[in-house]
């Protein structure tokens, strides 16, 4: 199991200033897992992605990717976060390009690919996602889902060898919600790494291979998603989850 | 009445006489004008990128001092060249330069003397309406960019600078237009620009008067048209309003037209190939 995994985080602690925001994370991620991260608001989760993708520097730990650590000095970051893809709660596609620009940007200018390459490589991914009509749309003309469809397609034209997904659905209207969960389903089934900080319950019981529940910066409990929603050990993590089960 | 058509005769007057020296005028004040804002913005752009920079606690202090330095540096260019009138700058460094070194160093077109005042002073005001343009852009595109795998470089010149262009672009307007008008300083060191052809002119029909008047429209119809030019540029970068939606067959349908989405798909009204069709229905 070791061998194959692209993500070991080791003892990582962050601090904004005196407020400790992540303490002492440890966790594995392996080739083809699917994750998700739960936990209430100001539990760290999207901090720990967002340290993961380097967006911050963690105070101390590991970071090991392919068994390197990419959190000390010297990384090549760049390089790094090309293979490491991340979707925001707020999209943040390229306002000054189309939707097909946005999917071509990073291939052309990172990966150094060719432009019929990359739009062949880009127009597939907005097919997958089923955005393939707007591709001449810019983002201001486009609603949230469709928007965060294309953030996803974005991400995956890079090729990446594991997506990061921070709360992708929060910023979305309800009737929203489904069409971009849909979307990662089919993400999912294609075998793809993804780490999901999500607050969609029940994506994370149905399609995630492991439930991480974070509370007050600190991994609370993991396990299966049975383990988590049918049987939790943790009080905090039963309690957590009796709100969601509470409508079912 | 009278007051009007005798204006009406001494511009006629004027302008039978002198009408090439306004002319030409306005052709040398409209050149300088744009060289000197388009070398301003390079360098406000220049200035603004380097401004911003970002520089944490965590990188290494040899970093920090130049970056730290060069802040102090580029504040200084823009509290002098902003804080002094144009017009004595231009005195500094025309006669300044070879004042102090002999007349060793000294410019030898008044051109080159009157574009480099217009650049630097329009580059320090430029400097900080471009820092303002890029920390107006959301955070969120730098994290986009920077999440794909972007350096700092190909984050601003691919995703921030763009749009913060576009932000500015009034700025850069107003900035053009104050350099149509106030590059009539530089008659000070003998360019030829619209003002000194009223000066020339006057000193030898001593028509104030109508001259002035006719320096008055001819500003004016330069700033208007200058206005007229820049609305037009900024729906330019705005791009299209509307898009068309592509058919189920992306690859083949839109191959090659993507980038120009003003000419749209093939199968789009306002493209050639549908209205040659549809017109050939009609017929």
């Amino acid at each position: 199991m070791e061998e194959d995994a692209i993500l070991q985080i080791r003892h990582l602690s962050k601090s904004f200033g005196k407020q400790e925001v992540l303490r002492d994370i440890d966790f594995t991620v392996s080739t083809g897992d699917v994750i998700s991260i739960i936990g209430a608001s100001g539990s760290g989760k999207s901090t720990l992605l967002r340290c993961i993708n380097l967006l911050e520097t963690p105070d101390r730990g590991e970071i090991l990717f392919h068994g390197r650590n990419v959190a000390g000095k010297g990384t090549n970051q760049p390089a790094y976060r090309a293979r490491v893809g991340m979707v925001f709660q707020s999209f943040n596609l390229f306002n000054n390009m189309t939707v097909l620009e946005n999917c071509m940007i990073g291939q052309v200018k990172v990966l150094h690919r060719s432009r019929e390459e990359a739009r062949e490589q880009a127009m597939s991914f907005l097919g997958k996602v089923g955005m393939a009509p707007y591709i001449n749309a810019r983002p201001r003309q486009i609603s949230g889902g469709q928007k965060q469809r294309v953030a996803i397609a974005r991400a995956l034209a890079m090729n990446p060898e594991v997506l990061l997904f921070d709360e992708p659905t929060s910023a979305l209207d309800p009737e929203m919600v489904g069409e971009v969960l849909a979307v990662m389903r089919k993400i999912a089934a294609d075998g793809m790494t993804m780490l999901v900080v999500t607050h969609e319950m029940a994506f994370a019981r149905d399609v995630s291979h492991r439930v991480v529940y974070m509370a007050d910066g600190v991994i609370c409990e993991q396990g299966t998603p049975e383990q988590i929603f049918t049987a939790p050990t943790q009080e905090r993590t039963r309690e957590f989850l009796s709100r969601f089960h509470a409508d079912r | 009445m009278s007051r009007f058509a005798q204006l009406g005769a001494d511009i006629a007057k004027l302008w039978t006489k002198y009408g090439s020296a306004y002319i030409s005028g306005m052709e040398n004040t409209l050149i300088l004008a744009l060289v000197g804002t388009v070398i301003g913005c390079l360098i406000g752009f220049l200035c603004g990128v380097l401004n911003t920079i970002p520089c944490g606690k965590n990188d290494p202090p040899v970093k920090r001092f130049f970056l730290g330095l060069l802040r102090v540096i580029i504040r200084i260019y823009v509290e002098v060249f902003r804080g002094t009138p144009m017009v004595l700058q231009a005195v500094f460094l025309y006669y300044g330069l070879p004042y102090f070194t002999n007349n060793s160093v000294k410019f030898t077109s008044v051109w080159v003397a009157a574009i480099v005042v217009v650049s630097i002073n329009t580059g320090a005001y430029m400097a900080e309406s471009v820092r303002g343009g890029i920390i107006s852009i959301d955070p969120g595109q730098t994290e986009g960019a920077k999440a794909i795998g972007m350096t700092h470089v190909q984050t601003m010149t691919s995703v921030i600078l763009p749009q913060a262009l576009r932000n500015i672009m009034p700025q850069i307007g107003n900035n053009f237009i104050i350099n149509v008008k106030d590059t009539s300083v530089m008659f000070i060191i003998g360019f030829p620009e619209f003002f000194s052809a009223h000066r020339a002119t006057v000193g030898a029909s001593y028509l104030y008067f109508p001259s002035a008047t006719v320096e008055m429209a001819g500003y004016l119809t330069m700033t208007l048209l200058a206005s007229f030019l820049l609305r037009w540029a900024e729906r330019k970068l705005d791009g299209s309003s509307s898009y068309e939606l592509v058919q189920t067959d992306q690859l083949t349908m839109t191959a090659g037209t993507y980038s120009y989405p003003e000419q749209g798909t093939p199968f789009d009204e306002r493209s050639k190939e549908f209205s040659g069709s549809a017109a050939g229905k009609e017929t």
